[in-house]
């Protein structure tokens, strides 16, 4: 028997024959495989890029909200009948082994002055837990403290968005004043730039003051139930569901809702959405890698296609291989040899083009580039088998040959 | 006369009995009907018919390309009538070897490489195979076209190519199917001069042709219609053209090679 060594130069020399037609057969597979590794990095890519955006909201929080009302058989929405107190936040506080932090959020739209310039936006009176459940560093300056909270202190927060606004380019806002419905307030802080919220809207158009003095300057008194949200950061995401679950209990017993009674609030879970995110792109993954795959069994066809032919016309060669004292198995072995090296030689050429291409397009769309080993290792073995799943029908075709019949072939 | 295949003889071919018969339609073509040889060592054995008279489907079977329906066939003592595919190829690799009227070669191959073929197949390695290919060459005088291509040759040159090739396993049959059919006389005159070298160095050679003029070159003339041998006869021709070409040196045979 022929070495393999030797079994590949002959194979390889016989595809160099036919230069130009070798190069595109190789040419489909070359696209199959570069598809391949080039869709699932671009899909990686995406998943990656959606993983850091929801990083940088939190995935261990999770957001209380007062429920839907209830009368008459009308069921309002979401928040249309506040049923959180402020006994429940601290009840949520103390009572949740799963919860870290808990920090109430009420907000109203408000008009804010600088020395030079007005403003509308969000005014959120929260406490400086909120920083961080909503992993939201501070730029300059600090947060306002728990004592400022207690105090009622006329402190506020701003977002990069208020500050651009108010303040000449450059400017300093900490230490200075802004007044919110005509109330000073001393800045003591900007927070950190945190981009577009989940909806579309603008993070940073916001400014946060004490919840206390929200409730006593800017609401005008305080109310018994907290007219916003409370949001809630896990201990870690993995305690996220723990979480959720403790404080749906914890609420319904304060609430005094009997079995199979509705809940009177909500807890949204934001990792809910972060997953759901992450499935939809692994979802353009798979199917981009399945769209790539068909492009590759493609390519296999063009070799099916291109094998067969070469079979055909070498007919008489089959005939004296075989006359010469070629066993059918060689023959298979020969043949099987060349779709292999044609399948192989386009696998590496389509790692290279795959890769190439995902790191152009991952340039383009400033992603990060995620090439998986565990792809290039299954686009490569895939175009192999490819080579042989393709290549075996030509191949026995030749090796079942009569050499009498192949010999006086024309 | 039964030849048991048990029994040694010191016949390179004894056939008994062979018939093959093709399914053409309904109808039944008895394509070998009967046909019982044995061919010593060293014979130069033609075989003359017309078209349709049997003596390619013999020469198929006695190649060990084709299996006969019936009967049995001794080669080298080895009863090989009823081998695999696959076993016939190893008999063909070692024991025989074939000259065509249309020479066979593989295109955009040299020379060497296309003698080294059956080596390759024989799993001799890559070095001795090109090494016995040239001495092969050598022997038929065209130890100075290694590497041209076969469509730099002549027609003579390219069927001396071929004979190198069944001389390179140092086979105990060659067998040439109108190997001077594609030739003009004076170069067939060359390449059966070549055949009656080997036959003269112990190499069993049966010869198809339906030039009686070629067959002459041959020691036994075998002439078959309908599927069975008519006529068997020892013949002297051949040893006239023996002397005329032992005279003839290898530089001749290689310029007449060149004008060809």
């Amino acid at each position: 028997m022929m070495t393999p060594l030797r079994m590949l130069q002959v194979a390889l020399g016989a595809l160099l024959r036919n230069k130009m037609r070798s190069f595109l057969t190789v040419l489909g597979v070359v696209i199959g495989v570069g598809a391949v590794i080039a869709m699932v990095s671009i899909g990686e890519g995406a998943k990656a890029r959606v993983a850091q955006s929801f990083e940088s909201i939190g995935t261990n929080m999770l957001v209380v909200r007062s429920g839907s009302s209830q009368r008459g058989g009308v069921r309002g929405g979401a928040g249309s009948r506040w049923t959180l107190t402020w006994d429940d936040l601290e009840a949520i506080r103390r009572e949740v082994p799963a919860v870290r932090h808990a920090a109430p959020q009420v907000s109203t739209s408000a008009q804010v002055l600088s020395e030079e310039q007005n403003w509308q936006t969000s005014v959120e009176g929260t406490s400086p837990e909120l920083f961080d459940v909503r992993n939201w560093p501070i730029a300059s300056g600090r947060r306002f403290t728990a004592a400022e909270v207690t105090q009622k202190a006329r402190v506020a927060v701003l977002g990069k968005t208020v500050v651009d606004n108010l303040f000449y380019p450059g400017a300093n806002p900490v230490g200075q004043q802004v007044r919110i419905n005509r109330i000073p307030f001393d800045v003591v802080g900007v927070a950190a730039e945190k981009g577009s919220s989940g909806r579309g809207g603008d993070s940073d158009d916001v400014v946060m003051i004490p919840v206390t003095t929200f409730s006593a300057k800017v609401q005008g008194g305080l109310q018994s139930y907290i007219r916003g949200s409370i949001f809630v950061s896990a201990i870690s995401q993995e305690a996220t569901q723990q979480a959720k679950q403790g404080i749906e209990q914890l609420l319904r017993r304060r609430h005094q809702i009997r079995p199979g009674g509705d809940d009177d609030f909500n807890v949204r879970d934001l990792s809910e959405l972060a997953s759901a995110q992450q499935e939809s792109a692994s979802t353009i993954t798979s199917l981009l890698a399945g769209v790539a795959l068909v492009s590759l069994l493609v390519g296999g066809i063009g070799i099916m296609n291109i094998m067969l032919v070469s079979v055909t016309e070498r007919t008489r060669e089959i005939g004296l291989r075989m006359a010469i004292g070629a066993r059918p198995r060689q023959i298979l072995a020969q043949f099987l040899c060349e779709s292999v090296a044609l399948a192989l030689v386009g696998g590496m050429l389509g790692i290279a083009s795959g890769i190439g291409a995902a790191s152009y397009l991952s340039g383009r769309f400033g992603w990060p580039m995620l090439i998986r080993p565990d792809v290039v290792a299954v686009a490569v073995g895939f175009s192999a088998a490819v080579g042989i799943l393709f290549g075996l029908y030509p191949a026995r075709k030749a090796s079942l040959l009569d050499p009498i019949q192949a010999l006086r072939y024309e | 006369m039964k030849t048991d295949k048990y029994t040694t003889t010191d016949a390179l071919i004894a056939a008994h009995d062979l018939h093959k018969i093709y399914a053409a339609g309904d109808v039944e073509v008895r394509a070998l009907d009967g046909v019982s040889l044995s061919i010593e060592r060293g014979e130069f054995v033609a075989i003359m018919g017309t078209s349709g008279s049997g003596k390619s489907t013999l020469m198929n079977i006695l190649g060990c390309l084709d299996r006969p329906t019936a009967g049995t066939y001794l080669l080298a003592g080895h009863e090989v009538s009823r081998l695999s595919r696959e076993q016939l190829a190893a008999v063909r690799n070692r024991l025989l070897g074939f000259v065509f009227q249309s020479f066979n070669l593989l295109p955009r191959t040299s020379a060497v490489e296309n003698v080294a073929l059956p080596l390759y197949y024989a799993g001799v390695g890559a070095r001795e195979a090109r090494q016995r290919a040239a001495e092969a060459l050598e022997r038929v005088g065209l130890g100075k076209r290694l590497q041209h291509r076969p469509a730099q040759l002549s027609g003579g040159q390219m069927q001396r190519v071929a004979i190198a090739r069944a001389l390179v396993t140092e086979p105990q049959l060659i067998l040439a199917d109108e190997p001077t059919g594609n030739l003009d006389s004076r170069t067939s005159i060359e390449v059966i001069a070549l055949l009656q070298q080997l036959g003269a160095a112990g190499i069993t050679v049966v010869l198809v042709t339906h030039e009686p003029e070629i067959a002459a070159f041959a020691s036994r003339l075998l002439s078959m219609r309908d599927g069975k041998v008519v006529e068997d006869r020892r013949q002297n021709a051949a040893v006239a053209l023996g002397d005329a070409i032992s005279t003839m040196t290898r530089p001749a045979l290689e310029a007449a090679g060149e004008v060809a």
